[in-house]
């Protein structure tokens, strides 16, 4: 049962971290992206 | 240079493919744990099998999509192509990373070895390292084209070791259960019913990790192309 338990939970912890990390890369670029826009309208000015 | 300022959105399912994946998945982990009996020999042990075949058959499948989107992506340089075939690996690298952890647990119950060198694995394991060369190559490269042609070349040529790991129980003598042959399942029909459930759930996470991957990535060319934009108006 343990082995069962291992099993299930590693793979959740992946699917999990991996949903994380995909979530963090986002909101890291979103900011970015809203930064970045800012500077290219300052230029334009 | 012309600039495409649109901020990628998301596409429009994108709630409607996490609630999908969402239900699936729990529906699937219904009928694991709760509905289909344990196998007589193994006992619970054998209720790893159904997302630890799930994940291989999707791992497949991400390769595959590697390929046609490596293949698509030569033929028209639309690096649209690219982000999928990137993303694609990645979320392939997921689902075979959980192959080779879920697959020396069952091992451990079932033969009293975290890991051997069998075919089977031992195929599986090189799978591993071709995308995650891939992935590690694609980051050595700045320029977008030659990283996109350099990747579709490895992706095209990586696919290569996917038939060799389904082939290997027919072809080589190997410990590894078959539970696909010329007759169908080597198994009981509740059994195939649960397998084929987590097989569809795990198809729409795939979707699901794909979906949000590719937006990820449009942001990321997004950024890309704004700060060539700043550099050429300050030099």
């Amino acid at each position: 049962m343990s082995y069962l338990f291992a099993a299930y939970l590693a793979i959740w912890i992946l699917i999990f971290a991996y949903t994380l990390i995909l979530g963090r890369r986002e909101k890291q670029l979103q900011e970015e992206l809203f930064l970045l826009k800012k500077t290219v309208g300052r230029n334009k000015n | 240079m012309k600039y495409d300022y649109e901020t990628p959105r998301k596409w429009k399912y994108h709630n409607i493919l996490a609630w999908t994946a969402f239900l699936t998945v729990s529906a699937a982990l219904y009928l694991i744990f709760m509905w289909v009996p344990n196998e007589k020999i193994q006992g619970p042990v054998s209720k790893i099998i159904y997302f630890h075949v799930s994940s291989a058959w999707l791992a497949f499948f991400a390769f595959f999509v590697v390929m046609v989107c490596s293949i698509a992506y030569l033929k028209t340089k639309d690096l649209k192509w690219d982000i999928i075939s990137h993303v694609s690996a990645e979320v392939g690298v997921l689902f075979t990373t959980i192959v080779l952890v879920t697959g020396p647990i069952w091992g451990r119950a079932s033969w009293n070895a975290w890991w051997t060198w069998d075919h089977r694995l031992t195929t599986t394991l090189i799978l591993w390292f071709i995308y995650v060369a891939y992935l590690m190559i694609r980051s050595a490269f700045n320029e977008e084209e030659k990283k996109a042609r350099f990747s579709a070349i490895f992706g095209i040529i990586g696919f290569i070791d996917v038939p060799i790991v389904w082939m290997s129980i027919r072809w080589w003598r190997t410990i590894h259960p078959n539970i696909v042959s010329s007759g169908g399942f080597a198994m009981d029909p509740s059994m195939v019913q649960t397998l084929l459930a987590s097989l569809a759930a795990f198809t729409v996470l795939y979707f699901y990790l794909l979906e949000k991957g590719i937006f990820v990535q449009r942001i990321r060319s997004q950024v890309e192309l704004l700060k060539q934009r700043i550099t050429e108006e300050n030099s």
